[in-house]
């Protein structure tokens, strides 16, 4: 499985740590949902590290797509709304 | 549904639209190319961008900085002529000063940050476009509809993520430099207006009143040593009740400026118009960072 996190790279995960992520992704998306900002940077950062410290860095020449993506590390919970807001692709091509 | 799931989606949105455009794969792939490239002279304005506003910044320091040296002297001068008044004026503006490089110091923190990963975001970006030229005709050459369009797809959404990526690393960048604008407008007012005093605007009023004990503090102190210089008076202690000189350490900043130059090859590409075949290895690094600690002053009146 691939995660991209973004502004960063993507990583490789194998499908035994594939289930950790989705764990905690879980975690993730019930504190966005409840707008609890010190579990989310919290269960933000784990998954971070776990995704670091298991995954495999996707060499820059090599080109596929991603199955997960990760906010920019250091994310806040408001940023992240925003991001998965209807006007994220808007955001997007803000430029 | 998941975060992580919904983010993908969302940094895939752009390769959707890419290959809605086409009916040919191949064509897919020439398109697809022509938004890299393009993305590629964005992000390189984007890194001139931030370098312009650390630039700013770094010009504000400076002036501010002359403006600090011109009234010590003046507080120099005024108490030769017995003016204590005025000597007190010019170091309570130099002490004002002090705080707003303080306030610069940490936006050139914030801006040198994004500068440098803005640039390495580039560098990686121009890195994978690179690779997708090189497999964009390969798959062209050994095209057969059937199995290539998956491999074209697989290609397109890569890299479209990798824009996507790029593209939101450059909002963020651009939004902090429209935060700091209007901040160092105030300070270009003010440089201009010559009023360097009460400039912090603080909206705490407890913060505003233990800035102005500090203020004061060092003001007695540079005092003190101005007259112990000039013979006026012996380098008097503390007078008893007067506030302690421990805070006056943390008045101006004595922060090491983060001096990392790149290097030095001169300007970020950004009117580089060359989209043939512009993945040439175009450095979008910058110059030098400032090199001296531009964002504190000397301590004391008497340095």
């Amino acid at each position: 499985m691939i995660v991209r996190v973004l502004e960063e790279g993507q990583y490789e995960i194998d499908d035994a740590n594939a289930e950790v992520v989705e764990r905690l992704d879980t975690v993730l998306g019930d504190a966005l949902r409840s707008g609890d900002e010190d579990t989310f940077s919290a269960t933000l950062a784990a998954v971070l590290a776990e995704v670091r410290s298991t995954g495999r860095r996707v060499e820059d020449t090599t080109i596929v797509p991603s199955d997960l993506a990760l906010p920019h590390p250091g994310a806040t919970l408001a940023e992240v709304q925003a991001l998965l807001a209807d006007d994220a692709e808007s955001a997007i091509d803000r430029r | 549904m998941s975060v992580m799931k919904r983010l993908s989606g969302i940094v895939q949105a752009k390769a959707n639209k890419v290959l809605d455009k086409a009916e040919d794969p191949r064509e897919t792939l020439d398109l697809s190319y022509e938004k890299q490239l393009e993305q590629l002279q964005q992000v390189r304005k984007g890194v001139a961008d931030v370098a312009t506003a650390r630039k700013r910044i770094e010009l504000q320091a400076q002036q501010l900085q002359q403006s600090a040296t011109k009234l010590q002297e003046q507080a120099r001068q005024a108490l030769a002529q017995n003016r204590e008044d005025l000597a007190r004026e010019a170091l309570g503006r130099r002490a004002a000063i002090a705080s707003q490089l303080d306030g610069l110091k940490s936006q050139h923190d914030q801006l040198v940050t994004q500068e440098e990963h803005l640039v390495a975001t580039t560098q990686q970006l121009q890195t994978r476009v690179e690779a997708f030229r090189t497999q964009k005709e390969t798959l062209k050459a050994s095209y057969t509809a059937a199995q290539a369009q998956t491999k074209i797809g697989e290609a397109v959404s890569g890299i479209s993520e990798s824009m996507s990526d790029t593209g939101l690393a450059m909002s963020r960048a651009q939004d902090k430099i429209a935060n700091m604008q209007a901040r160092a407008g105030a300070v270009d007012e003010l440089l201009a207006s010559g009023a360097l005093t009460d400039l912090s605007g603080s909206s705490d009023p407890l913060q505003a009143e233990l800035d102005k004990g500090m203020k004061a503090s060092q003001v007695d102190l540079e005092l003190a040593q101005l007259k112990g210089q000039l013979g006026m008076a012996p380098p008097a202690p503390p007078a008893v009740g007067a506030p302690p000189t421990a805070a006056i350490g943390t008045a101006a900043p004595t922060q090491a400026e983060p001096s990392a130059p790149v290097d030095g090859s001169g300007a970020a590409g950004t009117t580089d118009g060359d989209t043939t075949d512009a993945v040439d290895g175009e450095p979008v690094s910058d110059e030098p960072r400032a090199p001296t600690d531009l964002f504190s002053l000397d301590q004391g009146a008497g340095a």
